[in-house]
C-alpha cells in the first residue's frame, strides 16, 4: 500500500458510507448512488467495481445497473430514488446546483432528511474518490470477470478486508 | 436573518461544515479523521502548505465558508495576517511561497477540475521544483477531498458567515487544536 495513514480513513469513510448498517437505504441503493456518480465522472474503475457491488447486494440484477446508469427516470426503481438520483448528480456537476425545489420533490417522494443527507455526502465523496483515481492515472484493469469477482468481494465483506491479489499487466 | 439548511440540523446555529458534522456523528468520525490526517498528519509539506492547498480549491469551487475557513486556518500557521484569506484568491501574489506549492497547487487546480484533467506536464514541472511522489499523492488527495468537503456544505445548503473577520477564531482553532473535535 502507498500510503497508508490516508487509506485507514478513506477506507472507513467507504465502509461507512456504503456498508454499515443504515435506517432505511439498503446497501444496494447506497452503492448505485456511489455507481451512478462515478459513471457521471466517467471513472471506469469506481464505476465497475460498485456497480458490481450493488448488481451483486440488488439481486444480481445487472440489468437494473445498466438501465440506470443509461437514465434513472426510466429505470425500474422507486420514485424515491430517482429523486435522490437526481440530486447526486447536481451535487456532482457542483453543491451549490442543489435546489430547495430538488429537496421538496424527494421529500415529496417519500424521503428522510437522513437519506437527503447522505446522498448528498455519498455523490460528493465519490467526486473525491473518482479524482483521487483518476488525478493520480492508476492503473484501471478492462476486465469484467475482474471487476465482478472483486465486487461479490465487497458486497460480502465491505471495505475493511485486504484485497485478493491481481497481477498488474498493463502495458504502457 | 434566519437561514435554514436543507435539512433538518440539531442546532441551527452552526455554521457551514460544523452543523452538519453535529447532526450526522457517524459520518462526522470518518469526515473528521481524514481531515486531520491530509491537514496536520505526518508528511513533508508544511501543516499551512496542506491548508493553502484545501482554501485554493474551496475557492475554485466557490464555497465560501470552506475557503475562508481554511484559509484563516492557513494564516494561523503562517503568523501571518488575514490578508492571505484574500490572496489565496488572487493566487497569491502576494505571499511568498514555494516554487514546490504553486506547482502543486497547479495539479490541485486541474484534479478541482476533473481527475483525468492531470497531464505528465503538471506532474513533471512538479517533480522538477523537488516535489516527491507522497506530496503529489497527497496533493491530488487533499484537493479531491475538498471537491467532496466543498459539495457536502455546499449542496445541502448551509449558512456561512460573511466577512474575513469572523473566521479568526475558527482558523486558529482549526490549526491548533485541530479536527479531531469540532
Amino acid at each position: 500500500m502507498f500510503r497508508p495513514e490516508t487509506a485507514a480513513p478513506l477506507n472507513h469513510l467507504v465502509q461507512t458510507l456504503l456498508h454499515n448498517n443504515h435506517p432505511t437505504l439498503s446497501q444496494g441503493e447506497r452503492e448505485l448512488i456511489a455507481t451512478y456518480v462515478s459513471s457521471l465522472n466517467s471513472c471506469k474503475y469506481c464505476c465497475s467495481i460498485h456497480g458490481a457491488v450493488a448488481k451483486h447486494q440488488l439481486d444480481n440484477n445487472g440489468l437494473l445497473i445498466e438501465r440506470v446508469l443509461a437514465n434513472p427516470d426510466t429505470a425500474p426503481i422507486t420514485e424515491k430514488m430517482k429523486t435522490l438520483l437526481k440530486i447526486a448528480a447536481k451535487v456532482q456537476r457542483e453543491g451549490k446546483e442543489v435546489l430547495n425545489s430538488d429537496i421538496v420533490h424527494a421529500r415529496k417522494n417519500g424521503a428522510t432528511d437522513i437519506e437527503i443527507h447522505d446522498t448528498v455526502l455519498i455523490a460528493a465523496a465519490f467526486c473525491m474518490f473518482n479524482r483521487y483515481v483518476d488525478g493520480l492515472d492508476t492503473w484501471q484493469p478492462d476486465d469484467d470477470e475482474l471487476y465482478e469477482k472483486m465486487g461479490e468481494q465487497r458486497a460480502r465483506e465491505g471495505y475493511l478486508t485486504p484485497p485478493f491479489k491481481v497481477q498488474n499487466v498493463k502495458t504502457k | 436573518m434566519f437561514y435554514m439548511a436543507h435539512i433538518q440540523l440539531l442546532n441551527e446555529e452552526l455554521p457551514g461544515i460544523v452543523g452538519l458534522l453535529n447532526t450526522r456523528p457517524e459520518t462526522a468520525e470518518p469526515l473528521l479523521e481524514l481531515a486531520e490526517t491530509l491537514l496536520r498528519g505526518p508528511s513533508s509539506l508544511t501543516r499551512g502548505e496542506r491548508e493553502i492547498i484545501a482554501a485554493s480549491v474551496s475557492y475554485w469551487n466557490k464555497c465560501h465558508f470552506c475557503h475562508t475557513s481554511h484559509a484563516s486556518a492557513a494564516a494561523a500557521h503562517l503568523k501571518c495576517g488575514l490578508e492571505l484569506i484574500d490572496d489565496i484568491k488572487a493566487g497569491l501574489p502576494n505571499t511568498p511561497v514555494s516554487e514546490k506549492l504553486r506547482a502543486l497547487l497547479k495539479i490541485a487546480h486541474q484534479v478541482q477540475r476533473g481527475g483525468k484533467q492531470v497531464t505528465c506536464l503538471e506532474i513533471d514541472t512538479a517533480r522538477k521544483t523537488g516535489a516527491t511522489d507522497i506530496e503529489i499523492h497527497d496533493t491530488v488527495l487533499i484537493a479531491a477531498a475538498f471537491c467532496m468537503y466543498n459539495r457536502y456544505v455546499d449542496g445541502l445548503g448551509t449558512w456561512a458567515p460573511g466577512p474575513n473577520e469572523a473566521y479568526v477564531e475558527m482558523g486558529e482553532r482549526m490549526a491548533n487544536i485541530g479536527y479531531g473535535k469540532f
